[in-house]
């Protein structure tokens, strides 16, 4: 996967000397981060209370119209209203979106403990396969996966999770490296804890918060993913509104009705900042010593 | 300096088990698919003699393990196979297309530098100042905008709105080549620029605080001069192992924004063959990708070697 994950947010912040002892509500970034997705999600979760239209039905007699009082937003080439198409696209692609990190995280986390945990040749290989799917470009794998599995909502969660599970894992590792040499963890090993209760109640809670803050950047890439494979045609399977498909069909009435192109986008970058921010603020919450 | 270069042919030899699990991971692809491959590939309407044929050619009627050898035999003689909508050898259609990604990609990193070095520096020489918060908001805007979204978006404004570029496609002419691939070249660089943006910045600001700019500005260096003899020289170098590393984030992208600009690349390729069910050109497509970026790590290394003189990866013992 790209390096873009790899950048760390928490180098170019801000230089705060002292350590960050505000309670979260009173942090810049999560309360706005968390208010946008809580937007977002509430537009989705209420699309039907806020259009009486149904976004897939399609009135081949009211095709392609401008905005109107009756449709705020037109309609497309198939007379389907454009903003309940928009409103009901975000509960598909932020609902793939938060879901498809869930396998990944979890799989991911738990094969990086493991790995920089017990070191030794259960690490060589486990990372030399994080190699290799490392050496795939993000959407090539992606695409070549979908295309095997077929289109659908699952394949796409199964790609994505063959996928971005590498990620996890090499966060996970590094931090579990650094937290096996820390003397808790030595006192721990030396009280004569398993490793299993070592790694799970000791080394665990301390490594995965770098994980979660990850995952935030990470659903912003899993809904890329999505609209990308929706935009090329290898997505969430039509007539099921979704914003990459939308925006597709829209490109070839660019010139007249841009905004059916613009809007499904200008909808993902809304959901980027806002688990940008959210990402930013649990940085500063969970390891403040990150923090410059 | 050659000697610092002893890394090379080790390293090299570390590409080797990658490369090895690459081709594992493109083979396995075809046992991904769901129920039986070749019928799966046909259709629904082949004929079961074509389903038959399709199964001997792609040698599914034998063992798993014999089918793999094969197709690393078939891969060190450079067959990659026959493109089934073209039927012609799928290394010559690659052969056709890569010179085009190669030139979208290398323009993108052209563009990229022109972008961030200029924004970079205006953060980093007045921090906390409003040019210093407004580079620091593109980040958090750019990353979330989809690529290809941002490719609609540009020939919506510059292409289709104002007529300045070409909707698509890719010319006949080296001019050409770089007058209907800037727009391109462009989302691809304002995708990638945030990052860059971002580390350099960053990495100025480390330079900053050095020792020798101390010493610098001491003696009586300032401003422009400042910038470019030390600052700059010295912050460019994390820039070119970030670049390297996005190499694949590039590459990736490449693929999408060829099919906005109807470009014709290895992406749209790739594309075109998913639609066309076309499984070895998919295949040699993925498989040629991955080994790419792999050794474009390898000539990250090299470069950044050369670049700083402090860099010794002849004495790191793991990667």
């Amino acid at each position: 996967m790209s390096g873009l994950i790899l950048t760390r947010r928490w180098r170019l912040r801000a230089r705060s000397s002292a350590r960050d002892l505000r309670p979260w509500y009173r942090n810049e970034s999560l309360v706005p981060g968390l208010a946008i997705i809580a937007v977002m999600v509430l537009l989705a979760l209420l699309a039907p209370v806020l259009t009486p239209y149904d976004p897939i039905k399609q009135h081949l007699d009211q095709t392609l119209q401008g905005p109107s009082s009756a449709h705020w937003l037109g309609t497309d080439k198939l007379g389907r209203d454009v903003l309940a198409r928009l409103l009901y696209g975000a509960r598909v692609d932020l609902r793939v979106g938060f879901l498809a990190v869930l396998i990944p995280f979890a799989g991911g986390s738990v094969l990086g403990a493991i790995a920089g945990y017990f070191g030794g040749w259960l690490d060589i290989i486990i990372m030399r396969i994080v190699d290799v799917f490392y050496a795939f470009p993000l959407y090539v794998l992606v695409i070549a996966l979908v295309f095997v599995l077929g289109s659908g909502e699952s394949s796409i969660y199964l790609a994505i999770a063959l996928v971005s599970w590498v990620s996890y894992c090499k966060i996970v590792r590094g931090e579990v490296i650094v937290a096996r040499r820390q003397e808790y963890v030595q006192a721990a090993r030396l009280g004569g804890l398993g490793n299993l209760r070592v790694l799970g109640r000791h080394v665990g809670p301390n490594v995965i918060s770098q994980a979660i803050t990850y995952a935030m950047s990470d659903i912003i890439l899993d809904i890329m993913v999505i609209v990308t494979l929706g935009y090329l045609g290898l997505g969430i399977t039509p007539p099921t509104p979704e914003w990459g498909s939308m925006i597709a069909d829209a490109q070839e009435f660019i010139t007249t009705l841009w905004w059916m192109a613009v809007l499904p986008g200008v909808a993902v970058v809304i959901t980027g900042i806002g688990l940008s921010l959210t990402a930013d603020g649990l940085t500063d919450l969970l390891s403040p010593e990150r923090r410059r | 300096m050659l000697t610092r270069l002893k890394f090379v042919p080790m390293r090299l030899l570390q590409v080797v088990p990658v490369a090895f699990g690459v081709t594992l991971v493109v083979f396995f692809m075809v046992h991904l698919i769901p129920g039986d491959p070749a019928e799966s590939l046909l259709g629904a309407q082949a004929t079961p003699e074509r389903v038959a044929a399709l199964r001997q050619q792609m040698g599914l009627d034998q063992p798993l393990a014999r089918q793999y050898w094969h197709f690393l035999d078939d891969l060190l003689h450079g067959n990659l196979g026959q493109s089934y909508t073209y039927h012609t050898p799928v290394l010559s259609l690659i052969g056709e297309r890569l010179p085009v990604t190669l030139l979208l990609v290398a323009y993108a990193i052209l563009l990229i530098l022109v972008i961030s070095i200029p924004l970079s520096i205006l953060a980093a020489s007045r921090p906390g100042k409003l040019g210093d918060h407004a580079v620091r908001v593109i980040p958090l805007v750019g990353l979330g905008m989809p690529q290809f979204w941002v490719g609609v978006m540009l020939l919506l404004v510059l292409a289709v709105g104002t007529g300045w570029f070409p909707v698509g496609g890719y010319g006949d002419t080296f001019a050409e080549h770089l007058w209907y691939l800037f727009l391109p070249a462009l989302t691809m660089a304002i995708s990638l620029s945030p990052i860059i943006i971002r580390s350099l910045r960053s990495s100025m600001l480390n330079v900053l605080e050095s020792d020798y700019v101390a010493t610098a500005r001491s003696k009586g260096a300032g401003g422009r001069a400042l910038f470019v003899g030390h600052v700059l020289r010295n912050s460019v170098i994390p820039a070119v192992s970030i670049i390297g590393v996005n190499v694949s984030y590039l590459v990736g992208g490449s693929l999408v924004i060829e099919k906005v600009f109807a470009i014709p690349g290895l992406g749209s390729m790739m594309i075109e063959s998913i639609f066309a069910r076309d499984f070895p050109s998919v295949q040699a497509v993925a498989l040629f990708v991955a080994i790419f970026v792999v050794l474009v790590g390898v000539l990250t290394d090299v470069v950044y070697t050369l670049l700083d003189p402090r860099v010794d990866l002849t004495r790191r013992s793991e990667t």
